[in-house]
């Protein structure tokens, strides 16, 4: 069963108002999304101090950013190409010591409902 | 130098380098004296998270080996410690998380490739921030590190193991990575020399991402000599990383000996405000004067943008970490919660369990800035100030070769002392993030003491000027030696 | 369809790219492999690895951008796509958002009244495909194959152009004709290597405004789209005449059961993040390679079929058949350049007694056991007399069956033509003796029954007369 943090969580609330502090429904939408199991002290703990991080950025509004292009890379580079060669061959047995549940090869998770 | 075992920890990875080669000790011996040196020194720092004893010695004999036989890497028969975030084919990874707790990587890195292949002996892995998230050491499932100069007090992070062991004497050098100082941080409050090169100079291929347009490996040692020496074999393209540049390596250990006469200082305003401890201030303008003394001139130099620095930082760096992260899901490796209930039930409990609180608070902030409303208001926006900060500093570099000033705004703080206000704690980083919001080398060496404790200096320059600021910090050690005190328990 | 209401069709189409290793790794795409043995830790998401691009599917990319007519992106981008899922293996699946590398393109097709239409293609992007699970066989659990996680796709997005889901398919099997024409995927449905969502809406005839659109998943033959669209009308058409309103949601295709139905679970919380892939770069295309990469385009198929009509006077239909498919294409090009008759008789051979032999065996024209010289050997003795088209059906299925070329056919069974006009008029005398009746009926104005003269000629001839002589010869002994 999940923690009271997580259920129901799945319609989502309305995210679109201007945030001073988070809302508890904000942090439990978003602690869903992350896919993230809060317990309940941790819980109080996170919106709290998510809430001071959200009002830390606020000073950033101020900034002057008309006309400033985006920045996701810190040097200005394009994409190299890699040769279209296989040059990896089969390690599964060894890759898969990592793994916590498998079987006949395929990775076990709980059973997937579509 | 006369060789006995007992006083091999204390010198420099040039120094056996020297030693090793003039015959004066084998590698085993070496490895064998400092590995003894991890067991009576290293549990009270709680550096290490992995001492790989058996693989240590085996590399040692490897090494004597091909020296005998006249094969002779850079790093031959040297010991190193890596932080336990790069990727090491057989040995337990964890980054100091539940989340990885028993994760055995089937693969190098390629910093950790790079580093045996030039023959180096490692020792072990060290202790660190949770998945390199945060500035004391304080979030590793594996306990804090303490520092060497007094255990009350934090080492700093998230390099704290690498910068503990460095500090202690234990080891001559090791490995760190650097998102937003966690490299440099450590090393002012633990009174060492620490690179962290340009974006794009090192491989990040195998080193666990934090944030991957920030995060970037360097090294933690004694010295400059020592950083050049290690830098030069981690450095360089790599077709595995894309972001890994095409641009020759110079030879940095050759580059030291370049004077700092007539090169152009800058000194940032915004680094010298209120924030900064008043004695801290006081020893890095001590060592500025030192360097215009050798003929180096400082320019005064406005940087509108940098005190944004923090905020962008926190925006960005989370962005990234929330969908790094998301790969560990109790699927193919890591934890993985008992008996899940159903799949939902296997990621929330998996991921609530494996993560510590302060990389659940920062997956929890970067899905924020980048969910459906925000995304334009924090995200968008963070990554056009960075732009600005970037272009405050290109600014800056018309007129200045390096700018110089504090890493850290205080001294080492204690453990436990910040760890209530994510806000306060994040400013730690406040001098450090923008050479990682920009891409832009940067490195701190000591320079003085405030209350007893080591005070860094940072000198950041232009991309690709390692050579440049490894030179003036090799100079600078040249004429003082707050690089070679030791704290006093770890002589 | 109801007269009232018009549909809305656009779709977004898969195509596999016809790699040897995957788009970020170095990992084979071989299709059929044992689960997992063909992820490798890229693929699988571990810790500390990094993705580059492979080469082949940019310039594959750029390819399907230039056949149709589109803008290949100087600068394009690659974002993350962030949910959970057990097939996405890293939390995220990296693809292009904003800026894709191809836009603004199109093609033609004909619409359900024969007349050419447009169809814009708003944009084609690369990204990686998923891994697969399976449901069976592991008690509560499902297993996870992660061995497709990485295999490059090209995910073109129509216009909301199509008005039926003939037009729907007619759209998708042009896509499907270009990417073979191209060599940049398989195509191959039953892999999935090409597969298909239809997005479908309905508004009453004459109103601009589109109607709320419901998205159809798992479409992977050319059949499933009509169906699953057409189920999608009806069903959308019943709802709107009850007085409901459609929801916007994705609705999976039941080919079994030929429905649609709602996939609740997809719509759930979908907010997906996207940002720019810091592990990344922009991938930056320079306007010589796309010169370079022009320069490599083969004939595509409405350039072909324009050809056909030009240089070898073939039918317009026709030419359109034999385009669709490249190997058919040339195959018939081959036989008409071999062959010394008209190029239609090609075409008509290729499109009648090959494709329905390669029908009936399942072959693709590549295995056919009839090269295209040894066609044209077949049509060339029907040009010059040596056999009527009738005989040429016998020694067509004489060479089928490995018998031997045409040539060598036509002399083991003794099927030359009798084209020796004494022996034909002596069978004809003959024939005319022993009917002195019809003979005399025909004379008074019954042409009908030159036919009937014809036949039992071709029948003492065992059909090897000369039908034309045939008829020739009759008409003067008649007179």
């Amino acid at each position: 069963m999940l923690p009271l943090g997580l259920r129901g969580l799945w319609s989502g609330p309305d995210l679109t108002e201007n945030p001073v502090s988070l809302s508890k429904e904000q942090v439990q939408h978003i602690a869903m999304l992350a896919r993230l199991q809060l317990e309940d002290g941790e819980f109080d703990d996170m919106i709290d101090k998510l809430s001071r991080i959200v009002d830390f950025f606020d000073q950033l509004q101020a900034a002057p950013t008309n006309d400033v292009l985006p920045m996701a890379h810190p040097l200005n580079m394009s994409q190299r190409l890699r040769a279209d060669v296989v040059t990896e061959s089969n390690e599964r047995d060894l890759i898969q010591g990592n793994a916590p549940s498998t079987e006949d090869g395929y990775y076990l998770v709980p059973k997937v409902i579509e | 130098m006369a060789t006995n075992s007992n006083e091999l920890h204390t010198r420099t990875l040039a120094e056996l380098a020297g030693g090793l080669a003039a015959g004066d000790f084998s590698s085993r011996e070496l490895t064998e004296a400092l590995l003894a040196r991890i067991e009576s020194h290293g549990s009270s720092l709680n550096a290490f998270i992995t001492v790989t004893e058996e693989a240590a010695l085996a590399q040692a004999d490897d090494a004597d080996k091909q020296r005998a036989a006249g094969e002779v890497g850079p790093l031959n028969g040297l010991p190193i410690v890596h932080k336990d975030l790069f990727c090491t084919k057989g040995v337990l990874t964890t980054c100091g998380s539940r989340m990885l707790e028993n994760f055995v990587s089937p693969y190098d890195s390629t910093v950790v490739e790079r580093i045996s292949s030039a023959g180096a002996v490692l020792l072990g892995k060290t202790n660190m921030d949770e998945f390199a998230m945060g500035s004391s050491n304080e979030t590793s499932y594996f306990g804090p590190v303490k520092n060497p100069w007094d255990t009350k007090l934090s080492p700093g992070g998230s390099s704290g193991g690498s910068a503990a062991s460095v500090a202690a004497r234990i080891v001559p050098a090791a490995t760190g990575t650097d998102t937003g100082g966690s490299i440099r941080q450590p090393a002012a409050l633990t009174g060492i020399t620490g690179i962290k090169p340009t974006y794009g100079r090192v491989s990040r291929y195998g080193m666990v991402a934090f944030a991957s347009s920030l995060d970037q490996a360097g090294v933690l040692t004694r010295s400059a000599e020592d950083a050049a020496l290690l830098l030069g074999v981690m450095a360089g393209l790599d077709p595995r990383d894309s972001t890994s540049v095409d641009e020759p390596v110079p030879d940095y250990v050759g580059g030291l000996s370049k004077p700092v006469k007539g090169l152009k200082i800058g000194v940032v305003k915004q680094h010298f405000n209120e924030g900064l401890d008043e004695q801290c201030g006081n020893a890095v303008k001590d060592a500025l004067k030192a360097l215009e003394g050798e003929g180096a001139r400082l320019i005064k130099i406005d940087m509108p943008n940098i005190d944004l620095s923090v905020p962008t930082y926190y925006v960005v760096a989370p962005a990234e970490c929330s969908s790094n992260l998301s790969r560990f899901d109790g699927v193919r490796f890591g934890h993985r919660a008992d008996e899940p209930e159903d799949l939902l039930d296997l990621y929330c409990r998996t991921r609530g369990e494996g993560f510590g609180e302060e990389v659940k608070r920062r997956i929890m902030t970067g899905t924020y800035v980048l969910s459906a409303g925000y995304y334009d208001a924090y995200y968008l926006k963070a990554q056009k100030v960075r732009q600005l900060i970037s272009r405050d500093f290109m600014n800056a570099f018309e007129a200045v070769d390096v700018i110089a000033g504090p890493t850290a705004p205080t001294v080492a703080f204690a453990i436990g002392a910040k760890t209530d206000d994510p806000v306060t704690m994040y400013l730690n980083d406040i001098y450090t993030i923008s050479a990682n919001l920009a891409g832009l080398p940067g490195l701190s060496i000591p320079c003085g003491r405030a209350d007893g404790l080591p005070v860094g200096l940072q000198l950041v320059g232009p991309h690709f000027s390692e050579e440049t600021i490894l030179a003036c910090a090799h100079q600078y050690q040249q004429i003082t030696d707050w690089h070679q005190a030791c704290p006093e328990d770890f002589r | 369809m109801n007269g009232q209401w018009e549909v809305v069709i656009g779709l977004e189409i898969h195509a596999q790219l016809a790699t040897n290793s995957k788009i970020f790794s170095s990992a084979s795409t071989a299709y059929g492999s044992e689960p997992n043995t063909q992820a490798c830790l890229v693929d699988l998401g571990y810790p500390g690895v990094l993705p580059v691009l492979n080469e082949e599917v940019v310039q594959m990319a750029a390819k399907f951008g230039l056949a149709v007519k589109a803008t290949v992106a100087p600068r394009s981008v690659f974002a993350r796509k962030n949910y959970f899922y057990p097939d996405l293996p890293k939390g995220y699946q990296i693809s292009q958002y904003d800026l894709p590398i191809v836009e603004h393109g199109e093609l033609f097709i004909r619409d359900d009244a024969g007349n050419e239409k447009r169809i814009g293609i708003t944009r084609a992007h690369l990204e990686e495909d998923a891994g697969k699970s399976v449901h069976t066989g592991y008690g509560k659990a499902s297993g996870i194959d992660l061995n497709r996680a990485g295999t490059p796709l090209l995910e073109i997005v129509s216009e909301p152009d199509m008005r039926s889901a003939k037009e729907a398919v007619a759209y998708m099997r042009k896509i499907h004709s270009i990417v073979r024409y191209l060599e940049i995927s398989d195509g191959n449905m039953q892999e999935g290597s090409f597969r298909c969502d239809a997005n479908v809406s309905m508004r009453p005839r004459g109103q601009e405004k589109l109607g709320t659109r419901t998205e159809l998943k798992n479409l992977n033959s050319f059949r499933f789209v009509e169906k699953a669209i057409n189920f999608e009308i009806e069903r959308q058409i019943d709802v709107i005449e009850d007085g409901g309103e459609v929801v916007q949601e994705t609705r999976l295709y039941d080919s079994d059961k030929d429905e649609t139905r709602s996939m609740r679970s997809k719509e759930e919380a979908n907010d997906y993040r996207y940002f720019p892939d810091p592990d990344l770069l922009p991938v930056v295309i320079e306007d010589e390679y796309i010169q370079a990469v022009r320069k490599t385009l083969p004939e595509l198929p409405a350039a072909k079929q324009q050809r056909f009509v030009d240089e070898y006077a073939l039918k317009g239909a026709d030419a359109e058949i034999l385009t669709v498919n490249r190997a058919v294409a040339d195959y018939f090009e081959s036989v008409a350049k071999a062959a010394s008759a008209k190029a239609q008789v090609a075409a008509n051979w290729v499109i009648g007694d090959l494709s329905s032999q390669l029908n009936k065996e399942g072959l693709d024209i590549v295995d056919s056991k009839i090269d295209s010289f040894a066609l044209a050997g077949l049509i060339d003795r029907i040009a010059d007399n040596t056999i009527s088209g009738k005989i040429a059906k016998e020694v067509f299925e004489a060479m089928w069956a490995g018998e031997g070329s045409a040539d060598e056919i036509i002399e083991s069974h003794g099927l030359k033509q009798i084209t020796d006009s004494g022996e034909i008029e002596s069978i004809v005398d003959a024939v005319i003796e022993v009917n002195p009746s019809q003979a005399e009926e025909y004379r008074g104005g019954k042409d009908k029954l030159l036919g009937f003269f014809v036949g039992l000629v071709m029948k003492e001839t065992g059909g090897k007369a000369n039908p034309g002589q045939v008829n020739q010869i009759l008409k003067e002994k008649l007179k």
